[in-house]
């Protein structure tokens, strides 16, 4: 008894147990089964089954790793391995059996016995505490009602209902499906199965962490990338598409899965890379670090020429509908872009930011339009009205910074999240009908002309919006060590002593509103020329939000983080959607997962970085 | 005429009556110290001055024009630099960019002479002119402060609390520096709680007691004032 309290067992226990849940979890809400549906590999792995493996396989490489630091010797670490396996195959054994008709008995042996024993064990806690016998009982009785109350009023369900599955709707059929491997009528056999894949594959987790650096490495590289491409089959499918004739993207694909065959060459290909990367990485690292400052500004150069040359040819390599999503990332990018100028340089936290997106959008909508609410039927063009959208936008954002710029912080937010339901509010009223069509919202809306041709493909959408993103990218950075910027920075920093520094603070505030909503309104004339139609409840607070997040996410005041920021945020949701219904649930778990590991986002600012990865011995400098 | 002329103000927190008529004068080339104890309506008085509060009456007159009314911003240009309470030194800007924003109101000029004088005052803040001032020690902050308030040129330069939470060997370097910087011309108003240490290095010195001037005299004067010896100076 006394060696599992080691912290090494410990760790074992609670990882284990953790990744235990993780897969009955999953398995009650109804992923597994739904994954097992979406082949990885052709006739080979379904996604349910690879998250069956993956878990163990993950947890028992991690647990490794701190037994390591606790000093584990090659047995342990072996043994560690398969205990992960065995305790995340534990929970769902437990349930299967539960739910399986021969043994449905232990269940209700459980639900009965669990107040005794659960009153038992604590009682026995406190005696050998040394509590009193009276006091003994006395948390004996009360822990066994107060259990005893849940357990029966659960057995009274189970026993009306007759089933685990009218409780627990998603372990049907297929659950038992794919968690026995394939072999639902024989229990025994399945649950054997199931509990020998998982052992093994914490097994191979905890082997691949004591082999050696390089290998290790090239597997890890190997692995992660078959499956990341086997798993997002769909969006590798449509980018091959676009460069690979039919007969041999056939070869590699059956519909949206990758072949056996392709995936086995895939594999081997990407360790073979990851082992050259492993073996001479650092030295090729090394060396580009030791060139002159001369070349490597040639360097520089010729990786901008192929940046650019990427940014130019991307829509023709992935094809339309990524191109769709690449203009959608531009216009939260722009959006991004302005917000930041509100919330990472000036420290205004602006939580009404759609309303000028939505200014921008019905501009464009009502000016351009060609339908029966076009105020000017077609006199107008896209061209004409970007710099008018602008104007209204920036004139939008000063108009509802007037009233606020005595707020700070809480306050402020609360109050630009009115305006934004303001504006939401308006655009869908009667009063505002005639002009902007209510619920119907404005229809018509003709795509851009250029030189004649019109641009309607997302394909062609993507150079207007990847210009004037570079242009925003580009007025961004100069602001940023700008004299304005700086001002902004120190009314972030402390708004009375940028104060008495001279900082005029409410011109300063104004400014960043207005500058920061221009963004917006080009964002939102380019998004309803691209849609063709603008709705009311296109302009939600969740735009606002989107935005907030990416900043967030992406790094906050960092130009590049929030590029990064829209391409994750906007653009995970999409290659998500071959999860299904689990899409949202996979994006908040992968949010949180991200704020916990990073922060300070994917991308800091020097700032920021600089203050998590020196915080403390900043503090620790103060206090000498 | 004096440069300062605090004239019967009153200014309010709200419903609180902080300042109930503190008058006082401050003439060009003196080191004034304000003393008194916590809530005696110290800073309220320099925020007054410098324009982040507005009294609600009285006047405040700085080199004969009435500045009660003007905003704190445009006293920058006027001459008049604060070193606010609690130091204030923007965390996350280097310390040359902390100097950049001391000299915020001078628009163009060259700033290389300034930053050189600064750095001759407080060697420490050239050592570290790339750093977060944000890493810096307490006293260092304290330097950044009073170099940063001096980039704007100014002719009379507020002072709230420069020794709060500094250890006393750096209370004294804190103290002589003030002297330095009053011997090249520029006046100084001085508030604070270390009455020994201020009325040390000032030329005439004022009690502030709940709102009010409760005695003025010249700083010798007050260092034999019984009562500022047992209230303020802890002499029996």
């Amino acid at each position: 008894m006394d060696h599992l309290r080691s912290p090494a067992s410990r760790t074992v226990l609670t990882l284990g147990l953790l990744s235990g849940a993780f897969i009955l979890f999953t398995g009650a809400v109804g992923m597994i089964a739904a994954f097992h549906e979406r082949e990885v590999v052709d006739r080979f792995i379904s996604l349910g089954q690879l998250t069956l493996l993956a878990a163990p396989f993950v947890t028992a490489y991690y647990s490794a790793s701190r037994l390591r630091e606790y000093g584990g010797d090659l047995r342990n670490v072996l043994i560690a391995g398969a205990g992960v396996g065995l305790l995340t195959a534990l929970p769902s054994i437990t349930l299967l059996l539960f739910n399986s008709d021969e043994f449905r008995v232990l269940l209700f042996l459980t639900l009965r016995l669990a107040p005794i024993v659960a009153a038992s064990a604590i009682a026995w806690g406190r005696h050998r505490a040394g509590a009193e016998t009276q006091t003994v009982i006395g948390i004996w009785l009360l822990v066994a009602i107060l259990v005893g109350i849940v357990t029966y009023s659960f057995a009274l369900i189970f026993e009306i209902k007759g089933d685990l599955r009218t409780v627990l709707v998603n372990i049907d059929r297929d659950w038992v499906e794919v968690i026995t491997f394939e072999n639902r009528n024989d229990l025994m056999r399945g649950i054997g199965t199931f509990g020998f894949v998982s052992v093994a594959s914490g097994l191979a987790g905890s082997v691949l962490y004591l082999m050696p650096t390089v290998p290790r490495r090239a597997l890890i590289y190997g692995l992660g990338i078959t499956t990341l491409i086997g798993a997002f089959g769909e969006t590798a499918r449509l980018i091959l598409q676009e460069n690979v004739d039919r007969d041999t993207l056939r070869e590699i694909f059956r519909r949206d899965t990758l072949r056996q065959n392709a995936a086995l060459a895939l594999f081997v290909i990407s360790t073979a890379a990851g082992f050259l990367w492993a073996l001479y990485g650092r030295q090729a690292r090394e060396r580009f670090g030791s060139i002159g400052a001369a070349p490597r500004r040639t360097l520089n150069r010729v990786g901008l020429v192929i940046f650019v040359a990427f940014m130019l040819m991307l829509p023709w390599l992935i094809g339309r509908t990524l191109s769709d999503v690449a203009v959608t990332i531009g216009i939260f990018v722009l959006m991004g872009l302005g917000l930041n100028i509100a919330i990472g340089l000036a420290g205004l936290l602006d939580l009404g930011y759609v309303t000028n997106y939505a200014v921008g959008a019905y501009f464009l909508a009502v000016l351009t339009s060609i339908g029966p609410l076009g105020l000017f039927k077609g006199t107008f063009t896209f061209w004409m009205v970007i710099p008018i959208a602008l104007l209204a936008a920036m004139f939008a954002g000063f108009i509802f910074a007037v009233p606020v710029l005595r707020m700070r912080g809480d306050y402020l937010a609360i109050a630009t999240l009115g305006f934004g339901e303001i504006i939401g509010k308006l655009a869908i009223s009667d009063w505002l009908k005639p002009l902007i069509g209510g619920a119907q919202g404005v229809q018509a809306i003709p795509k851009p002309l250029l030189l004649g041709t019109e641009l309607k493909n997302p394909e062609q959408l993507y150079y207007i919006v990847l210009v004037a993103c570079l242009f925003c990218l580009f007025v961004s950075i100069r602001l940023n060590n700008s004299r304005t910027g700086r001002q902004w920075m120190a009314i972030r920093e402390d708004e009375d002593v940028a104060t008495a520094m001279g900082i005029d603070t409410a011109r300063a505030k104004l400014l960043a509103f207005t500058l920061s909503a221009a963004t917006g309104g080009v964002a939102g004339a380019i998004f309803a020329a691209k849609v063709g139609t603008v709705f009311p409840n296109s302009f939600t607070v969740f735009i606002s939000i989107n935005v907030l997040s990416l900043i967030i996410v992406g790094g906050i005041a960092s130009n590049p983080g929030i590029v990064v920021g829209a391409i994750v945020l906007i653009g995970m949701p999409e290659l998500l959607r071959e999860f299904s219904e689990f899409r949202f649930l996979l994006y908040g778990a992968l949010l949180i997962l991200m704020m916990i590991k990073r922060p300070q986002g994917l991308i800091p600012s020097k700032i920021v970085s600089h203050e998590h990865s020196s915080g403390i011995k900043a503090k620790l400098a103060a206090a000498e | 005429m004096a440069l300062l002329e605090v004239n019967d103000i009153h200014t309010y927190y709200g419903n609180i009556h902080a300042l109930k008529g503190v008058s006082f004068e401050v003439d060009a080339g003196e080191i004034i110290a304000l003393i008194g104890s916590n809530g005696a309506g110290k800073t309220t008085t320099l925020r007054t001055i410098s324009g982040l509060m507005a009294p609600r009456e009285g006047s405040v007159s700085y080199d004969g024009e009435e500045i009660s009314r003007t905003r704190a911003d445009l006293l920058v240009s006027k001459g008049i630099s604060m070193v606010p309470e609690g130091r204030g030194v923007f965390a996350k800007l280097t310390i040359e960019e902390n100097l950049d924003m001391g000299a915020y109101v001078r628009r163009g000029g060259d700033l290389k002479d300034d930053l050189k004088d600064a750095y001759a005052l407080f060697p420490r803040l050239e050592e570290r002119r790339k750093q977060f001032a944000g890493t810096l020690s307490g006293g260092e902050q304290q330097m950044l402060a009073i170099a940063r308030a001096l980039m704007s040129k100014p002719r009379l330069l507020l002072l709230d609390e420069p020794s709060m939470g500094l250890a006393p060997v750096l209370v004294d370097g804190v103290f002589e520096t003030v002297q330095r910087i009053a011997s090249e011309g520029v006046t100084i108003l001085l508030v604070e709680q270390n009455a020994h240490m201020a009325l040390q290095i000032a030329d005439r010195g004022y009690v502030l007691q709940s709102g009010e001037i409760a005695i003025s005299d010249t700083a010798a004067n007050l260092q034999q004032n019984e009562t500022v010896q047992k209230t303020y100076l802890g002499i029996d």
